[in-house]
């Protein structure tokens, strides 16, 4: 009786979980088939496919900015965010401290916290010191928001780490610097990995930080946004389903690096 | 090393608070500061940008003003958030003891398949539903191939807002939640059973409780992100409905009254604030996220 109940329970949860997914996907699908259609607006069933609103997409000089300021942001974050958010997980998990549980607090809160409002809120401040938006101030932003995030991703990681391993290199005379290159680092590294990539990803898609701090700078969603707002053109399905299907490539690639980093690690551990 | 803290009286900065460093400054430089600058400015003079330079309350008595109707906004922000959190409660739960209890070794799969979605920007993903459900769209179209007379006029509406915040925060809801369900052990399940509690006793007794953390974290998390939304009420909701944020964001731009945005948001974060430090109080943070 109760095993009849716990898989028939076990079938609706897997009906129910494969439902949502599909819709949470049925977006995006049409968004692909809105930008291959033929025709300046978008009427289902889809009479003519066509690459043209693709092409139109790739070679517009528009975009090319675009592409060039997300990515530039989406790194520079990257880079920034893992070298804050390394210390900052150590200090989150790592060490005994007074402070930490405080600490772990105020790092939630910006993550707690409407987006849109904290955009609006650099802004003020931005303007208070005189700073004029560009770009660089939305890299500012994207920072508040992805080093708490990466932060906790790394911390994750650093929660499973023995802190005897570094004490034991450095009861066996390793420097500091020693000890962090070839203990702490490699233990860490899946986790690191994981935040750089949410970093990225996090910075690509970010829509309302980058619409009240980057200024007469545009990235694709904040271009995405005033296109759909007023002047819809098929590039917009266009470009999004190309964005999106370039996050989907580097999430692929990039769970594959940290797939071989983690046998790697496991293949090390056994060694010793 | 554990209690290099407390035995050395030198002045030395202890390992923690020098790694937290970093991301205190750029929190404090970032984050407190720009929460400060709202404050002033929703002190100072209403449409001037005398910040720091004056000071009244005139901001708040036009809030609170009888004729004032811009309450509706806060009305619906909240109103909207407190149906996203409860709908989401519902939708999530199932799945999150799914990753966690029956999935299996496909559960790493599904959770990607969940987390994909917050790399793509909320608008590209909600102008998609915009093209589901709009006349001679995806929906309308196919019923109509179909033989139907075509789909129902779902758009701009209140009730789309809603369920373009249901989709857009279900994974806040979901992650949170799946490691709270993370936390309940195995043997306390069976123990209870053991004993003879009934599945429904046992969920209600044993299982909630301690899955609450996550819970609360998911539904407070969801909460929050949903009282300040903008872009479904704009993108799906065709400003059928005008949250605070929005009356926020036009105070600031068409409307150049950066005080009186001020002061709006305030109120705003005052109330988000509380909510989140409250409940995080009560939360072990080492508990939830060490738990492997």
């Amino acid at each position: 009786m109760q095993t009849v109940g716990r898989t028939r329970t076990h079938f609706l949860i897997r009906a129910w979980t494969t439902f949502v997914v599909l819709a949470i996907y049925l977006p995006i699908a049409c968004g692909a088939l809105a930008g291959l259609s033929k025709g300046r607006y978008f009427a289902f069933p889809i009479r003519i496919f066509s690459t043209e609103w693709w092409g139109k997409t790739w070679d517009s000089f528009e975009i090319h900015v675009l592409v060039q300021n997300s990515v530039l942001i989406a790194l520079i974050v990257t880079v920034l965010s893992v070298l804050f958010a390394f210390f900052g997980a150590l200090a989150f998990a790592r060490y005994p401290w007074k402070g930490r549980r405080a600490f772990q607090r105020l790092l939630l809160l910006p993550i707690f916290f409407p987006q849109p409002v904290l955009g609006l809120a650099l802004l003020l401040w931005f303007n208070a010191l005189g700073i004029s938006p560009t770009w660089k101030t939305a890299v500012v932003a994207h920072l508040v928001w992805i080093v708490p995030v990466v932060t906790l991703v790394i911390a994750i990681q650093v929660f499973s780490f023995d802190p005897v391993l570094e004490e034991a290199a450095s009861d066996l005379g390793a420097s500091r610097l020693f000890t962090l290159r070839t203990v702490t680092l490699p233990i860490l590294w899946p986790g690191i990995w994981s935040g750089a990539l949410f970093a990225f990803l996090l910075s690509w898609g970010n829509f309302p930080l980058s619409l009240y701090t980057a200024g007469a700078d545009s990235t694709i969603p904040k271009w995405l946004y005033s296109k759909m707002v007023a002047g819809y053109t098929p590039m917009v399905p266009a470009l999004g389903t190309m964005s999106t299907l370039t996050a989907a490539a580097l999430l692929l690639g990039g769970g594959l690096v940290r797939f071989l980093l983690r046998r790697r690690a496991e293949l090390r551990a056994r060694e010793r | 090393m554990a209690d290099n803290s407390l035995s050395a009286p030198a002045p030395k900065l202890s390992p923690g608070l020098r790694a937290s460093l970093p991301v205190l400054v750029l929190l404090v430089a970032g984050f407190l500061a720009p929460l400060v600058t709202v404050a002033a400015y929703a002190f100072a003079t209403p449409k001037s940008f005398d910040v720091f330079r004056s000071f009244t309350l005139q901001n708040f008595a036009a809030i609170f003003d009888t004729n004032n109707t811009v309450w509706t906004s806060f009305v619906w922000a909240l109103a909207l958030a407190f149906a996203c959190v409860a709908i989401l409660l519902v939708v999530c739960y199932p799945i999150a003891f799914g990753l966690n209890k029956v999935f299996g070794k496909w559960s790493g799969l599904v959770s990607v398949l969940f987390v994909f979605p917050l790399f793509v920007s909320e608008n590209v993903r909600l102008y998609g539903w915009v093209l589901f459900f709009i006349k001679n769209g995806v929906l309308d179209g196919a019923l109509k191939w179909l033989g139907f007379p075509g789909g129902p006029d779902l758009l701009y509406t209140p009730g789309i807002t809603l369920f373009g915040m249901v989709y857009v925060y279900l994974p806040f809801m979901l992650f949170p939640m799946t490691l709270g369900i993370a936390m309940i052990p195995r043997d306390l399940v069976d123990a209870a059973s053991d004993l003879g509690a009934g599945r429904f006793m046992i969920w209600r007794e044993v299982e909630l409780p301690l899955a609450m953390p996550g819970i609360l974290i998911g539904a407070l998390l969801t909460f929050v992100l949903a009282a300040g939304a903008v872009a479904e009420a704009k993108i799906l909701g065709g400003q059928s409905v005008i949250t605070i944020t929005q009356d926020i964001e036009v105070a600031f731009t068409y409307a150049q009254n950066w005080p009186m945005g001020s002061a709006l948001a305030l109120i705003l974060v005052l109330i988000v604030s509380g909510l989140a430090l409250s409940a995080m109080a009560r939360l072990d943070l080492d508990k939830i996220l060490g738990k492997r």
